[in-house]
């Protein structure tokens, strides 16, 4: 007994903290908000890479190409592929969140959508400009929250790439127009 | 009842002893091991398979040990490979319904080890159509792939699952115009003689050598040294017989009478650690124990020995059987010269279909009228040219490329378009290349004679190019 109250104080003290912390946890960032501030950095790395990198030294120094094949080719990844490989070394370090690049004209048909949240994700950033979408989704047992971000030709090298590739399925893209999507999942806490 | 008392009690006994030295010989290894392994190892493993614990790293491991297992031998190649199917690709939830139906984040599942029965070329244990489970659709988005048996694509010689480096659709469009000879036919010559890593002058004459008395060895010896790269590059007896100072003691202690592949890593580093992952070295990897140390440290691991012709699956020369695989085997300790590693020392132990018909061939021809001075430098084509090609790789201290004989004959070998880029193209046009390489006979005949198969895939792209091109020349308003 006397065993029992020398311990009983610590574990209650222990069990107070975990419950805070549990409380904090469970206040913790909201889902949209964490998959907001992934995008923010996704976009803005992958804006800079397109204008300052890819466009300005391929279309407007011309200097250097840009290809799928860059490195037989001795030339610069293109910007998706540089997304991807960011993503593939990402799923490599963490499950701690996923994200993707897709479009409803992927050139290579693996980009396509997969999902229901995928599609309808891929259709609303391209008919609501400006707007993102956000939704839940099980895969392979695991509850997801899905954000889908309109993925925006904002350099000529973007739409010059999509209109001229052999496997691009549409080939009329203009500046400003939405190419795909990018996808960012986080699994959720039950 | 006592009488079955006792025959439970002898049952138990025995049960137990049976168990004891089933688990021992696992654990421990010796010569029971060989007979305790359960299925009969793929090609590519079997000459470690004594070694259990290279993939069983630990007795109760579960499969993500094993895949660390694969990883860590097979993981730099793939690499190299640009594989076009890595788990990190598999691993975004989207793919979660496909992991369902192929686990393709573990090599296993398609690879699984002491299952002979089921095991196909290249160490694949699933049915040759895996592809259909995430290409289905293949067809209806290429014309030219309708209706074809999802069992061809990786069999017919127009993909691979890993690599895929000389077989992509823009790599072939690039060489549809090659030639089946190309105007300048020669292989990859050898880099400018390295810096030497020392200040040591070249060696010119016997007097300098530095062996003692006692280990001088015999004149043809030293002058099998003496006009050695190694004596021109400076390196004197004691650099190989005396590795850990590099001086000779005159007692002639600390000598060393054979030195192994570990001193020739010292200063052969990458050509050392490319051997020992081929089949010809790989037993000397390091790490591999046919036993464990046991009894408190009273019974030490036992290393593997060396590779011997005789352990080899292919044909091997009966008088070759019980060599030694080291460095030497190929090169000779002293005269360490490569030529005789490019052809001789190969046909030395090999002896099935392929090896035999060398000797006549037209890739031989070459070979002979290059070491005549008839033919340009490089325009022969020796066992080594095709199996142990030089190429350029990245050297992993310095992050430079280098121009490198990678030692493990296995990195271009299996499947066989791994050897377009890092040799064939050398000489030949792509297409031929891979009609050559598709044509089974042709290879058992060392390429004496023309492809008699025909891989369409290339002609598939030329088509899809000249369709391109006539849309691209329509006039407005036809496109």
């Amino acid at each position: 007994m006397r065993f029992a109250r020398q311990v009983r104080l610590p574990v209650l003290a222990i069990a107070a903290v975990a419950s805070a912390g549990m409380t904090a946890w469970a206040k913790g960032i909201d889902y949209k908000d964490v998959a907001d501030m992934l995008h923010a950095v996704m976009d803005s790395d992958r804006t800079v890479y397109t204008r300052k990198v890819v466009n300005r030294l391929t279309i407007k120094e011309k200097v250097i190409k840009a290809s799928e094949h860059h490195e037989d080719e001795k030339a610069l990844p293109l910007p998706a592929q540089m997304f991807r490989f960011g993503a593939e070394m990402v799923a490599e370090k963490t499950d701690k969140f996923k994200y993707s690049l897709l479009s409803l004209w992927p050139i290579n048909k693996q980009n396509g959508p997969r999902t229901e949240v995928e599609k309808k994700g891929l259709e609303f950033v391209l008919n609501n400009p400006g707007k993102n979408f956000y939704g839940e989704e099980t895969l392979g047992g695991i509850k997801y929250f899905t954000a889908v971000y309109a993925d925006v030709a904002v350099a000529q090298a973007c739409i010059s790439c999509h209109n001229q590739h052999k496997d691009s399925p549409r080939r009329d893209f203009k500046m400003k127009d939405v190419l795909g999507g990018v996808v960012i999942r986080l699994p959720m806490k039950e | 009842m006592a009488r079955t008392g006792t025959l439970w009690l002898i049952w138990l006994l025995a049960t137990f002893a049976g168990a004891a030295v089933f688990v021992g010989g696992m654990i421990y290894g010796g010569s029971s091991r060989a007979s305790l392994v359960i299925g009969r190892t793929t090609d590519g493993h079997h000459q470690i398979e004594l070694a259990c614990s290279a993939c069983h790293t630990s007795p109760f491991a579960g499969r993500e040990a094993i895949q660390k297992a694969c990883v860590g031998c097979h993981g730099k190649d793939l690499a190299e490979a640009k594989d076009t199917h890595p788990a990190k690709k598999f691993t975004d939830p989207r793919n979660a319904d496909r992991l369902q139906k192929l686990a393709a984040t573990q090599c296993v599942t398609c690879h699984t080890e002491h299952r002979p029965r089921i095991t196909l070329a290249m160490g694949l244990t699933l049915p040759g159509d895996y592809c259909s489970l995430c290409h289905q659709d293949i067809g209806k988005e290429r014309a030219s792939h309708k209706d074809l048996a999802f069992s061809t694509c990786t069999q017919a010689g127009c993909h691979n699952y890993h690599d895929n480096r000389a077989l992509y659709e823009d790599f072939l469009e690039k060489h549809v115009a090659d030639l089946d000879l190309l105007a300048k036919p020669v292989v990859k010559l050898r880099a400018a003689p390295p810096e030497r890593a020392s200040d040591a002058k070249p060696i010119d004459s016997l007097s300098s050598a530095d062996a003692p008395p006692a280990h001088s060895g015999d004149p043809r010896l030293q002058n099998d040294w003496l006009a050695s790269a190694h004596a021109r590059g400076g390196v004197n007896c004691s650099g190989c017989h005396a590795p850990a100072d590099r001086t000779a003691n005159p007692s002639g202690t600390g000598w060393i009478a054979k030195p192994g592949h570990a001193v020739c890593a010292t200063c052969h580093q990458q050509e050392v650690a490319t051997f020992t992952q081929g089949r010809h070295g790989m037993r000397l990897a390091a790490g591999l124990f046919s036993s464990t140390g046991s009894l408190f440290g009273a019974k030490d691991a036992q290393p593997l020995t060396p590779m011997r012709p005789a352990l080899a699956r292919l044909p091997m020369k009966a008088d070759a059987h019980a060599t030694d695989l080291t460095c030497t085997t190929c090169h000779t300790a002293h005269r360490f010269e490569t030529r005789r590693a490019e052809v001789e020392a190969c046909l030395g132990c090999h002896d099935d279909g392929h090896s035999r018909a060398y000797l006549g061939s037209p890739h031989h021809k070459l070979a002979v009228a290059e070491q005549a001075g008839h033919g340009p430098k490089g325009s022969g084509v020796t066992c080594a040219a095709c199996h142990m090609p030089r190429d350029t790789h990245e050297d992993p201290e310095s992050g430079e490329d280098r121009l490198l004989v990678v030692h493990n004959q296995n990195a271009n070998l299996r499947p066989t378009e791994k050897m377009i880029r890092s040799v064939c193209l050398d000489c030949h046009g792509l297409g031929f290349v891979i009609d050559a390489l598709a044509d089974k006979p042709l290879i058992a005949r060392n390429f004496t004679g023309l492809p008699s198969v025909r891989v369409e895939s290339i002609d598939w792209v030329k088509r899809r190019l000249a369709e391109r091109e006539a849309q691209s020349n329509a006039p407005a308003g036809k496109k």
